[in-house]
């Protein structure tokens, strides 16, 4: 008996051991639950695991010893969407988010990883596998999902695992976005040699989104590289807790992109472009590689961002003539802070009747792999997403990230709503194309 | 095994998804946002009507088990913290607004909405519902009904209880009662309503309220006064209610307090001066103008050295910065933050806040103080490190200093956040032993077996 109290507390200690060295950070959280107004999951859950105060606590009970790192630890902490608006509200300056990723971080020393995300992680760990497997799986696209006309979207034909069966996804390209192109697109006299982070859901699924991408910087005078070697950013990595194998994703891209001498380095998702400025936190323990993803990171550069930085024509834009909305991705508004660009970007289209959503910074409920691991829930934050657009009446809602795209899409299709959702820079590379039919 | 038969006879009444008991859920509801207190219950249960209340309470009288209600839990008095093991009764699926009569200004509300919830709803009809707690983003009615919550606008409108018009309340034995109702004028029998309004639910549970609401007010003016002196701050405070007027609001910064968010935020604040005013009027456009005014001219004649009127939202935004981040910045200086309320009769304002000063020189700990100088609710703010006992027990010294200076100068141990379990050791003092007695008789008349939020407000009963 008093063996297995000793094993018990001996067990206890080690896990505890796994979150000390943010026992002070942790310590500034003056439990006032301010955190509560702003979290889209306590929204609708109303419990007080939901909401930052209540993982901080947690994490603290297994500090003191007097909880071990169970799997309710591990169901809570995973139960986050990352959207930042605990930090961003938080009186104390506590970065909650940072915290709970953390909190994951522990959670897979402790008890291992999830084995789905095993699975899942051992295919992303592996560059080529991962690009031949989802080539394969966009080329027999058409067997296995039928598609919603004028939604870019589509339902599977077959049950997926992890996967609602009613849930509108987005389609897998038949031909990746890298594929399509060379890896270096000329521009006589180019201003700018930029190269373009894709990332895995544009590459793969939103074709579309890099395409635009791609016109939009060489309608402006850039000369583009598409890396051929870039690989995911790690972003889904680093907010399961994996902060390793996330790390091992930095460095080959910092790699790829280092090699390819580019002035700038343009992504067109916020989750991704996140991540490449952030290269430098992630790396903080090794100070050499901290240094490199710093150089990188000064170069990265949100693709409304980098328009606005460096100019882009005004004058050939033809008309579009609609009523567009903006919502604003949680890692966009409260990750790289940028808001005004593509609502600038969007004003600039002629024609273009720009009205503001109601809430347009609140998380639409994605949070990446969230959606699938929660549908429901994450199906109830995103519906108050599609009241606030329907309110709108506008017949666009612009977005800059993949993720968001695919939810809200399955939101207004769930909804039977009319809208469409794009990025920000396809409506401009649109009216490019509308200004180039004109002349 | 006692704990299981517990849980399996809430799962009866309310159903297996609304009753949480895993070592991590419990731990989740064993504090609030009173630093230093936090204590295990047996079982979290979320009833969702009044008949289900009334079902646990009936459970709970029988087999003696303490029962503490819980709103969003931000409280700052320990209020919602199960001292003693027992049902934490979660009542935020009570969360409709049944209905808004336009015609006698009355709303019905269940007490799991969150007060800003009101007001966002009300705002359509042009009214308003005036208790605005610092937490009116994240607290519950039911909460501020148990704690009886003030504001900023607490000077002119008044507080919770001059609000609070008709209840619906479980009593300890699970009878359902209702008091009050849409009448002005009502004195039939005892005011319960009054007295179940602060009553830290050691009396009853609150399901429902029926609210007072006012019309919106059509203009306001807002400015901001720098003073050298405490004196000059203080009697400008006085001479303003002496010229009649009644601001919405009329807050006050301390020295420390504008040093540390002038620290923080950048903002060009006078880190010289002794103490801020910042002073909104409200009402009709023509009133409003005449009264910032007057209020301008008092500021000057009690030697304001720099007086700024705000001339659009925006600028009053900027203006109110420094009181809108007092506490953020306080907080951000160290881990823990006790947010004090002792009140003192207004005119009192400048000595109690030499009190606090002196406190904190005496017994090294660092306090900023601010709050609301039109009615004399200050909160002095101390912030230390809990994992530091002996700070802490500095901290102690300090809060008692504090707390007799209020009592002597006619005040009282807290004017919005309640007594809970943190200013339980100042009660006697302030209310006699003979006080105690009387308010330790209604408890036991309403709740002999002590089951209701038991230890909090009278301690030991």
């Amino acid at each position: 008996m008093e063996e297995k109290k000793l094993t018990a507390e001996s067990l206890n200690n080690s896990d505890a051991a796994l979150l000390q060295d943010i026992e002070d950070a942790l310590a500034n959280c003056m439990k006032c639950g301010n955190c509560q107004a702003g979290c889209p999951i306590y929204r609708e859950t109303k419990k007080e695991f939901s909401v930052a105060r209540g993982k901080i606590s947690l994490m603290q009970a297994v500090l003191s010893g007097k909880l071990p790192i169970s799997e309710e630890f591990d169901t809570i902490m995973a139960s986050c969407l990352n959207c930042k608006t605990c930090s961003a509200n938080c009186p104390c300056g506590v970065k909650a988010d940072d915290l709970i990723l953390r909190g994951r971080n522990a959670a897979i020393k402790a008890r291992g990883l999830h084995p789905v995300k095993k699975t899942i992680f051992s295919l992303l760990s592996n560059r080529p596998l991962f690009n031949a497997a989802l080539r394969m799986g966009g080329m027999f696209g058409w067997l296995t999902f039928k598609d919603i006309p004028d939604k870019n979207a589509v339902f599977s034909r077959f049950p997926v695992p992890g996967m609602d069966p009613n849930r509108a996804t987005a389609p897998l390209a038949s031909k990746p976005l890298r594929s399509q192109y060379p890896e270096v697109i000329k521009t006589a006299g180019a201003k700018h040699r930029v190269a373009f982070f894709t990332g895995c859901t544009i590459n793969f699924m939103y074709t579309d989104m890099g395409k635009a991408v791609i016109d939009v910087l060489t309608e402006n005078g850039n000369e583009v590289v598409l890396p051929g070697k870039q690989h995911c950013c790690g972003t889904p990595v680093h907010v399961s807790g994996c902060f390793d194998l996330a790390n091992e994703m930095a460095k080959h891209n910092i790699e790829v992109f280092e090699e390819c001498r580019a002035d700038y380095i343009v992504g067109a998702c916020g989750s991704c472009v996140e991540a490449l400025k952030d290269y430098p936190k992630w790396l903080k323990d090794e100070p050499e590689w901290q240094e490199r993803a710093q150089r990188l990171a000064d170069r990265v550069r949100e693709i409304s961002e980098f328009l606005v930085e460096t100019g882009y024509h005004t004058d050939n834009l033809g008309r579009i003539d609609k009523r567009v909305t903006m919502h604003d991705p949680c890692h966009m508004v409260r990750g790289i802070k940028i808001t005004e660009q593509p609502r600038q970007i969007l004003k600039s289209i002629p024609g273009v009747d720009f009205v503001e959503m109601k809430e347009h910074d609140r998380c639409c409920g994605s949070g990446g792999s969230f959606c699938l691991a929660h549908y429901e829930l994450s199906r109830q934050i995103n519906d108050r997403k599609c009241k606030n657009i329907a309110a709108t009446n506008a017949d666009y809602v612009c977005a800059s990230c993949p993720s968001c795209r695919m939810h809200i899409t399955d939101g207004i299709v769930q909804n039977h709503m009319p809208q469409t959702v794009y990025h920000p820079i396809q409506l401009l590379a649109a009216a490019y194309q509308k200004g180039r039919e004109k002349a | 095994m006692e704990k299981m038969q517990l849980a399996a006879a809430m799962e009866k009444i309310v159903g297996k998804e609304n009753v949480l008991y895993s070592p991590e859920a419990l731990y989740e509801y064993s504090y609030d946002a009173t630093p230093g207190h936090s204590y295990m219950p047996d079982v979290v249960v979320s009833p969702g009507t009044a008949q289900e209340v009334s079902e646990i309470m009936k459970y709970a009288n029988e087999h003696k088990i303490p029962v503490y209600p819980r709103g969003s839990g931000t409280n700052l008095s320990a209020g919602t913290a199960p001292l003693d093991g027992g049902i934490v009764l979660l009542m935020l699926r009570f969360n409709k607004i049944i209905d808004v009569d336009l015609e006698n200004l009355i709303a019905e509300v269940e007490v799991g909405v969150i007060v800003q919830e009101i007001n966002d709803h009300i705002a359509q009809y042009g009214l308003i519902y005036p208790p605005d707690p610092g937490t009116v983003k994240t607290a519950s009615l039911g909460g501020t009904i148990a704690e009886n919550s003030g504001g900023l606008r607490g000077l002119k409108y008044g507080i919770t209880k001059n609000y609070v018009q008709g209840l619906e309340v479980v009593l300890a034995n699970g009878d359902i009662i209702h008091t009050g109702g849409k009448n002005v004028k009502d004195v039939s029998g005892y005011d319960m309503t009054k007295l179940f309004t602060g009553s830290e639910g050691t009396l009853g549970i609150v399901t429902k309220a029926l609210l007072k609401l006012v019309p919106a007010p059509e203009a306001a003016k807002s400015m901001i006064a720098v003073f050298d002196t405490l004196e000059d701050a203080g009697n400008a405070v006085s001479g303003i209610i002496a010229a009649k007027i009644i601001p919405a609001t009329l807050e006050i910064l301390d020295n420390a307090t504008i040093r540390t968010v002038e620290d923080f935020m950048h903002v060009g604040l006078p880190v010289d001066a002794a103490a801020i005013l910042l002073i909104e009027v409200d009402g009709h456009p023509i009133v409003v103008d005449d009264e910032a005014k007057k209020v301008l001219a008092v500021l000057k004649e009690n030697n304001s050295r720099e007086v700024t009127l705000a001339k659009s939202p925006e600028h009053k935004e900027q203006l109110w910065t420094a009181r809108r981040m007092a506490l953020p910045c306080l907080a951000k200086l160290r881990p823990t933050t006790f947010v004090e309320d002792a009140t003192i009769p207004r005119s009192k304002i400048p000595q109690f806040l030499k009190i606090v000063t002196k406190a904190s020189a005496d017994h090294n700990v660092t306090i900023g103080t601010f709050g609301h100088a039109g009615d004399g609710n200050m909160h002095p703010t101390i912030v230390c490190d809990l994992r530091d006992e002996a700070e802490m027990q500095r901290v102690h010294d300090a809060m008692d200093d504090i707390f007799k200076g209020a009592l002597a100068l006619g005040g009282t141990l807290s004017g919005e956040h309640g007594i809970g379990l943190g200013k339980l050791p100042w009660m006697e003092q302030q209310h006699g032993k003979e006080g105690m007695n009387a308010m330790k008789a209604v408890k036991r008349a309403l709740d002999p077996n002590l089951i209701l939020n038991p230890g909090k407000l009278l301690g030991e009963c």
